[in-house]
């Protein structure tokens, strides 16, 4: 293509069937516990 | 000429970056290069014009792939989500509600949470670990947190604490985590040596250049503390071989050129770091709207630095860049968010149940204790926070970030709006710039590697 690159192929909608164990850390929101965003969570999978 | 529906432009997110523009596609997680031109035709039809003859080429290309799906995609979830059951799987042990520091901007009232100054007895303490042991469902893995206040200054029962954890896992076939957040004041080697053998993560506070952390991080007798502080979290670190400690600052309208903190830290040697905003109601440390620019500068600033120390094989961590968009959590992960008040709770001292350490001694938050359980206005507290997700928070719905924030701390929007379905803005908005930078950074990397 001459406009648009594809730099990475994203598969979030389909990891509402194969996700949720839960096993994953919590992620607090708040500033003093430094967690603020859960895209940077690691998945235990 | 194919168009574009103003329905299709609120499922993508574009924006500028130092080497040209990226374009998220938000359902699925997609990311993209666009050249100039595709942005100037993007924002044409966001602002209700009509496409130009010469953005035939531009349009072509975006219904191509969105054939391939990998832009316009449909959110999987949109009025059919419903959160998880409540099973306890994180609990932030406040041992200690007193500190022998009296930084300026604390949350916690300088460690009382506006109650009386008070210690975790051991006694609590394995009540609440028997609790999240018994609460926590099939959840293998278990997070405990010692906080307060200074939980070092407890450290005697914190140490008890894990010790008893670790048996106790063994009988439900449970790992729990162990972190402690510190001041480093009483952070000897003895206490640095015990966290790396028993795998304990540290969170270790820290803001930056000495004349930065001294404003704010004071003793009682008002005296800053950035020497004694540096010293004890460089000999931790000497220690640290597991790489499982971050030093983490926060900074205030006094620093909003962080990013020279975060330079003092690399030159300290300090390789896992973290900047946060202070989050106020009003004063003079408060940030307002009128900083969002020069914090947007400051954060593109930093991303530079990132990507020349990584280019340069100096590489350091900063936790809001660490995103892993090919492989990141889950979407529901990403909707579940923090928890709080269902799969994560704080216990006091004297052993009360809250939904999260912000909220301790907050009016009406409390939901229980660990002798008689969640009361019956603690249930319905808890259904609150369960619903408290980007579908059912009107500004989450329509924001390109949510699935990257999960809504934001609920603490903040209940300290601004007394709401926690309205999120606070300012928070909003640096945790966009901040994850503009931090896709950037992923593209790079994808980019280098390839």
């Amino acid at each position: 293509m001459k406009h648009i690159q594809v730099v990475i192929s994203g598969k979030l909608q389909q990891t509402a069937k194969t996700g949720g164990c839960g096993s994953c850390q919590s992620s607090c929101q708040s500033a003093c516990k430094t967690s603020c965003t859960v895209g940077n969570q690691a998945c235990e999978k | 000429m194919q168009n574009i529906t103003a329905n299709e432009l609120a499922k993508i997110h574009w924006f500028a970056v130092p080497d040209g523009f990226l374009l998220l596609d938000i359902n699925s997680g997609s990311v993209l290069r666009i050249d100039e031109d595709t942005a100037n035709c993007l924002e044409r039809l966001q602002a209700g014009e009509q496409p130009l003859a010469d953005d035939a080429e531009i349009l072509a290309e975006l219904a191509e792939l969105k054939q391939q799906g990998l832009l316009f995609s449909d959110d999987a979830y949109q009025d059919k989500y419903e959160p998880p059951a409540p099973v306890l799987k994180s609990l932030c042990l406040n041992v200690c509600h007193d500190c022998d520091l009296r930084c300026r901007y604390c949350f916690a009232s300088t460690g009382s949470f506006g109650g009386k100054r008070a210690r975790m007895s051991f006694e609590v303490g394995a009540a609440a670990l028997d609790y999240l042991l018994e609460h926590s469902g099939k959840r293998r893995f278990l997070e405990v947190d010692f906080f307060g206040g200074e939980p070092l200054l407890n450290i005697n029962v914190v140490k008890q604490l894990v010790a008893y954890g670790r048996e106790r896992e063994k009988e439900y076939g449970k790992t729990l985590r162990f972190t402690f957040t510190t001041n480093c004041v009483g952070l000897t080697p003895e206490i640095s040596a015990w966290a790396e053998a028993e795998n304990v993560s540290v969170v270790l506070s820290h803001d930056g250049r000495p004349e930065v952390h001294d404003r704010q991080r004071v003793f009682a007798n008002d005296k800053g503390s950035y020497q004694l502080v540096t010293e004890h979290i460089k000999q931790f670190l000497a220690q640290n071989s597991r790489g499982n400690a971050i030093v983490r600052g926060t900074y205030t309208a006094f620093n909003k050129d962080f990013c020279e903190d975060i330079k003092h830290w690399l030159d300290l040697g300090f390789p896992r770091l973290s900047m946060e905003p202070a989050v106020e109601l009003d004063g003079e440390r408060c940030l307002h709207e009128s900083d969002l620019p020069q914090l947007k500068e400051e954060y593109w600033k930093l991303a530079k630095l990132f990507e020349q120390r990584r280019v340069d094989g100096q590489p350091f961590e900063f936790f809001h860049f660490k995103l892993d968009l090919k492989h990141g959590p889950c979407l529901p992960k990403r909707l579940t968010g923090c928890g709080a008040g269902y799969e994560y709770l704080v216990v006091t001292p004297e052993g009360e149940l809250y939904p999260c350490h912000q909220f301790v001694g907050r009016e009406g938050f409390k939901m229980g204790d660990l002798a008689d359980g969640i009361t019956e206005h603690g249930q319905k507290l808890s259904e609150q926070f369960r619903q408290a997700h980007v579908y059912n928070k009107k500004s989450c719905r329509v924001c390109w970030a949510r699935f990257f924030c999960s809504g934001g701390c609920h603490a903040n929007a209940e300290l601004f709006h007394h709401d926690i379905m309205q999120p606070y803005e300012l928070g909003c908005q640096i945790s966009q710039m901040r994850l503009e930078c931090a896709i950037w950074l992923a593209v790079k990397e994808v980019e280098q590697c390839s």
